[in-house]
């Protein structure tokens, strides 16, 4: 699949600020006031943020809202209005919290939910998708959940429960690679199936449609990120999980702190560039790719 | 609403006979003439006479060897366009309610008004049949011609398919498949029609033939006896002048 930078930057970052939002959600003793406002701005820019990039690939961004009609059927519709949701408790939240030292309890945990719910959405867009099969698994779930509460853990300087869940979302990580490398195979899909001529003998393409690229050809088959797979694999695991583990077990400073944070969120891009360039489409097949 | 029905009235859908496809790429031309000039926006082309063309097509060809284990391969040109699902991926990502599978016919369509572009519906189709025009910014995909089949204005042989029609062949069928009477029903039953990809579960209406296996090389041809040189010694006359060539001196021989 083609690694589309907007859709990287989106779900790379939106994915920490539900994260960070859960957490000061779930907090018996949230901040308020000024520091209220320091970890709230971080987490409404990273959530919103990462939505507005992500309508920058869409044909016609203006109809957007559009897209929050069709929640009973579709993943990328409860997406959208599971984020607007949980945005508008959170804000409310983070309002009490600022300027009035309220704290709805109720309405964080609300809000905490939504946000969860919300990156549990974004990973079911993928997780739902029978035409890649290295995507249709539960533990796409898993991941895209486990690395939003280790990141939003980590922002909200939960030593603890960052060090832990980092070594969750690590474990999520090993295992989902493990498994995506075979998952195309597994599925028994080929272009023997594509053409319904595999029992005959070996399918080959012989010749395209067309001898320039098209759509298709550039969405769905990206063999260029494969390369140098593994050397990314090796570059993201170090900068998402191992570095800032090491930071956060030495005594604390705030300059580990910041490179924990700033490794994690390079680590967690590059993991998600990886995520769409090695994932294989089953369109690649007609073409005589992988 | 993305919701597939749970029952449509017809089937309408295509039978394609890979057997009889010459790979001419007509139903090509033809799919792209017609549904540039109606139903929705046009199909965009993009660097049309520059370096690497490309566009927007609802239906490609694509060419497939077939190697069997003994014998001599099989060329099978492959035609492609939207199989209307009956349980269409594509309907149901839709965030829109953009994509939609009609009640009355089956066939699948995009109301372009309220596509937005997300592209997600020709990531949940496995069969490439969806493109997003890169000028309109909106999701294209074969309607089955659904300004052809029931336009009055048009004579009565012009309300099929445009590829249907322009297939020099007779290679592409159009009818409904859930009518076990119809034509394409009966095609489907005697030569053995089959579904793409049929592990993804999509259900597809549009069906495809098989070709028919290749003649053997080894077997004897009807025609090979009159293919037989004739004489292989000369006789008569042309017997008597090869002899007396031969016995002139200066011969290669
Ligand atoms: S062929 Fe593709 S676009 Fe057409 S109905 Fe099936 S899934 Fe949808
Ligand atoms: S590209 Fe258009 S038709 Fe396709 S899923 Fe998005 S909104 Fe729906
Ligand atoms: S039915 Fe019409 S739109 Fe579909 S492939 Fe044929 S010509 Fe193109």
């Amino acid at each position: 699949m083609h690694p589309a930078p907007s859709v990287i930057v989106f779900s790379t970052l939106s994915g920490l600020g539900f994260g960070l939002l859960f957490w000061l959600g779930i907090d018996a003793n949230p901040p308020t006031g000024l520091a209220a406002f320091i970890f709230f701005a971080i987490a409404f820019a990273l959530a919103v943020g990462g939505l507005l990039s992500s309508t920058f690939h869409l044909g016609h961004p203006e109809r957007a809202w559009r897209a929050l009609s069709q929640w009973r059927s579709s993943w990328l519709s409860r997406e959208g209005v599971s984020a607007i949701l949980a945005l508008l408790c959170m804000g409310i939240y983070a309002i009490d919290l600022i300027f009035l030292q309220i704290h709805a309890t109720a309405l964080g945990l609300i809000g905490a939910a939504l946000s969860l719910f919300t990156v549990f959405t974004t990973s079911m867009i993928y997780a739902q998708l029978d035409t890649v099969p290295r995507w249709k698994t539960p533990l796409t779930p898993a991941l895209y959940l486990s690395f939003s509460l280790a990141g939003g853990a980590l922002l909200s300087g939960r030593v603890n429960f960052a060090i832990l869940l980092l070594v969750i979302a690590a474990i999520c990580q090993f295992i989902w690679w493990q498994r995506g490398d075979v998952a195309l195979s597994d599925s028994g899909t080929d272009l023997g199936t594509a053409t319904g001529l595999g029992e005959r003998g070996t399918v080959r393409s012989m010749a395209h449609p067309h001898t320039a690229p098209n759509y298709l050809v550039k969405e769905f088959i990206f063999v260029i990120g494969r390369k140098h797979a593994q050397k990314l694999r090796r570059i993201a695991f170090g900068l998402t999980f191992v570095l800032p583990i090491i930071c956060l077990l030495l005594p604390f400073s705030h300059v580990l702190a910041i490179i924990a944070v700033f490794s994690h969120i390079a680590g967690v891009a590059t993991s998600r560039w990886l995520f769409f360039a090695e994932a294989e489409h089953v369109v690649g097949l007609y073409y005589g790719a992988r | 609403m993305t919701d597939l029905p749970t029952k449509t009235d017809r089937t309408l859908g295509l039978v394609i006979d890979l057997d009889t496809c010459v790979g001419c790429h007509a139903c090509v031309i033809s799919c792209k003439g017609w549904n540039t000039e109606n139903y929705g926006a046009p199909l965009s082309d993009q660097r049309p006479y520059g370096t690497e063309p490309m566009g927007t097509f609802l239906n490609r060809v694509h060419s497939y060897e077939v190697q069997p284990e003994q014998g001599n391969a099989q060329t099978v040109h492959f035609p492609k366009s939207c199989l209307h699902c009956e349980n269409a991926p594509c309907v149901t990502v839709c965030p829109t309610g953009a994509s939609y599978k009609r009640v009355e016919d089956g066939i699948v369509l995009v109301n372009e008004d309220h596509c937005i572009g997300c592209g997600l519906c020709a990531w949940a189709c496995p069969y490439g049949a969806r493109e997003l025009d890169q000028a309109e910014g909106v999701m294209k995909k074969c309607t089955l011609c659904v300004d052809r089949i029931y336009n009055e204005n048009l004579p009565k042989e012009d309300q099929i398919p445009s590829c249907v029609r322009t297939c020099p062949a007779g290679a592409r069928h159009f009818g409904d498949l859930s009518d076990p009477n119809s034509d394409v029903s009966q095609l489907v039953e005697s030569r053995g029609g089959f579904d793409l990809m049929p592990e993804m579960g999509t259900l597809p209406v549009n069906k495809y033939l098989p070709p028919r296996l290749k003649d053997s090389w080894d077997d004897q041809s009807l025609l090979a006896p009159l293919l037989e040189p004739v004489a292989e010694e000369p006789k008569g006359f042309l017997g008597w002048l090869d002899n007396a060539l031969d016995k002139l001196p200066g011969g290669t021989a």
